[in-house]
């Protein structure tokens, strides 16, 4: 028994966010972590390094290659009668997979994480994260996704926990992988920086964007937005921070021509620190904010990039 | 082809909801309450798809009590044909929710079930990955973009590291993210017109599922609030706070 951990990879890349899954395993009892996809011995090696870990399954086959939800689902729950709970991170990854595997095992599923109060209780952010719901499953089996920004990362000790290789299962065909557009960046990834510079609609347009960018930069950190810049097409989509977007909680983040809706703030109020610059005095944003700019954000931003030469 | 979407009721995404005092779970009386947001984008593309001609039929099913009758009329002056309510007053988790959806599924056969993401109530982000395991159909979710052919379907998703291309055979499920669509606001004569679509009622019990709740909600508190800092005069300020108070730069 114990717990079974979905490590979430690509391309030879263990995500971050996996390592801090393992820390909310580690709680739950003995942890096993599953590393199904092609060609990803490394990542395999890479996680029974992890401190925590004790056992690796590694699995490797065509069918897990692209991290498809259908294939690896039937694979998870061939596996899932040794353990009492199953987690995975709550990136898209772990969103696509475990309501998937849950419905399989006819079991609830827990979405984002943020606290293991026992075996069977956890809490959980509802309503945008403005409020918190403590919940007892009664389920046998619990299967849960993990918010990686409330628990810390497991480090890469001198863990060397053994690999053993799980056989492939017929893959069920109900989706195949096209393509993937992935955004280019030289930046941190966003819910891993430790300083994050997001824009909102008062940024104004993508020219602008670079104003926002600059100050990234200068503080070796990633960029963010707001839903409305995304909409209106200034940066990817994936750089939204929000209740349906990323959770992020960094050591500092800096909101830029941000009003601070519920939905913005539910994915980066557990920031550390707060800055925010907003011509806008009453702007919600500045509720939150532990520093509060109210100033015209393309007045202040030049001189605040230049300041940090 | 016949496309089938599912909406849920839930608090207006403007409305500030309060915990209650008991802790007992979100005071919800007299709130103001509307489709979920991303059911609206489901029910656009629905809609859209048969305005192509790519659907033939369109159908909206929702779950909960007898306010949902309003949501589903919303759903048909948006231009869908027929609605069913699965009336229910107790608290339905997305397991049970996709155990009906899964019934009225198989009783009205469509070749494309359409749901949203995400209810902004509960923030599960569940019930299509479910209803997909347990039809054993394929599933794109968090869509921006689906392409429909002979028989496939093409997904766009909108993933961590950027957007992500799937080909699903039909049937299918798909859920939908905010990308999807724009969807658009009713206009009054097809409220009235709405009014004489059909819509049928049914229940849990009819549709032969238990819907036991399996997690029990102990208790809902208010999250730690994060009191306000200070406003700062200018950059100069801004960069020493930043340096010397806080020590993040
Ligand atoms: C279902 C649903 C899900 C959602 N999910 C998310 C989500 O995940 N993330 C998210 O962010 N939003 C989300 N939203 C949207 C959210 O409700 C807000 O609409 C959005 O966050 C607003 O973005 P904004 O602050 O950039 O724009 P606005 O609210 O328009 O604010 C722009 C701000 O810029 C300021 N400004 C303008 N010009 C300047 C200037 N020159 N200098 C300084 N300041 C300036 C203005 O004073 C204003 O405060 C969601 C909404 C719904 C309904
Ligand atoms: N009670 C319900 N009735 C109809 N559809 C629902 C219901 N609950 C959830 N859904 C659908 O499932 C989607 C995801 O909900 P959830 O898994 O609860 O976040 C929603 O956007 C709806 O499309």
């Amino acid at each position: 028994m114990g717990v079974l951990i979905i490590a979430e990879h690509h391309n030879g890349q263990l995500a971050g966010a996996t390592r801090n899954t393992v820390s909310a395993g580690v709680q739950l009892g003995e942890v096993s972590v599953l590393v199904a996809g092609e060609g990803c011995r490394g990542v395999a090696d890479e996680v029974a390094a992890l401190e925590g870990v004790t056992r690796v399954l590694l699995c490797d086959a065509g069918a897990y290659a692209e991290g498809l939800a259908e294939p690896l689902a039937d694979l998870i729950v061939a596996i899932a009668k040794d353990h009492t709970h199953l987690l995975a991170p709550a990136t898209t990854f772990g969103k696509n997979l475990m309501p998937r595997v849950a419905a399989l095992l006819d079991v609830a599923q827990l979405s984002e994480v943020i606290e293991v109060v026992d075996a069977d209780t956890f809490k959980r952010p509802i309503y945008a994260g403005n409020a918190i719901a403590t919940v007892r499953s009664r389920d046998t089996r619990k299967v849960l996704t993990v918010r990686a920004t409330a628990f810390e990362a497991a480090v890469a000790g001198s863990g060397t926990a053994p690999v053993e290789v799980v056989e492939a299962i017929a893959d069920p065909g109900l989706s195949r992988f096209v393509s993937r557009a992935l955004t280019e960046s030289d930046r941190p990834e966003l819910t891993a920086a430790r300083v994050v510079i997001s824009g909102g609609r008062g940024v104004g347009s993508k020219e602008n964007f670079t104003l926002v960018e600059q100050l990234a930069d200068k503080l070796n950190g990633a960029v963010g937005a707001s839903r409305a810049a995304v909409d209106a097409g200034f940066v990817p989509n994936d750089y939204q921070v929000g209740q349906t977007g990323k959770i992020v909680a960094p050591e500092l983040y800096v909101a830029v021509g941000i009003s601070g809706a519920i939905q913005h703030l539910a994915g980066m109020k557990d920031s550390k620190v707060i800055v925010a610059i907003n011509k806008d005095e009453d702007a919600p944003i500045f509720e939150v904010a532990d520093y509060g700019l109210v100033a015209d954000l393309f007045e202040v931003m030049p001189i605040l990039i230049a300041s940090l030469e | 082809m016949k496309v089938l979407v599912c909406v849920k009721r839930v608090v207006d995404a403007n409305v500030k909801i309060s915990v209650k005092a008991d802790g007992s779970g979100v005071e919800r009386a007299n709130l103001k309450m509307a489709m979920n947001p991303f059911d609206e984008i489901a029910v656009e593309e629905a809609v859209r798809l048969q305005e192509s001609g790519k659907a033939d039929e369109t159908l909206v099913v929702s779950l909960g009590d007898k306010g949902c009758q309003e949501t589903l009329r919303t759903a048909l002056a948006m231009g869908i044909d027929r609605a069913i309510l699965v009336e229910s007053d107790t608290e339905l988790q997305p397991l049970a929710v996709a155990k009906m959806l899964a019934a009225v599924v198989r009783r009205e056969q469509p070749d494309l079930v359409i749901l949203g993401k995400q209810a902004i109530d509960d923030d599960n982000n569940q019930t299509g990955q479910m209803l997909a395991a347990l039809l054993g159909w394929g599933q794109g979710t968090f869509a921006s973009q689906v392409t429909l052919s002979k028989n496939q379907l093409e997904v766009i998703r909108e993933i961590d590291g950027g957007l992500e291309t799937l080909a699903l055979p039909l049937p299918a499920v798909v859920t939908a993210d905010l990308r999807l669509n724009e969807p658009r606001y009713v206009k009054l004569p097809n409220i009235m017109k709405a009014k004489k679509k059909r819509l049928d009622v049914t229940c849990p019990d009819a549709l032969g599922v238990d819907i036991q709740p399996r997690l029990e909600i102990l208790k809902v508190e208010e999250p730690p609030v994060r009191s306000g800092g200070v406003k700062v005069a200018d950059v100069a300020e801004l960069v020493d706070k930043l340096r010397n108070e806080a020590r993040v730069i």
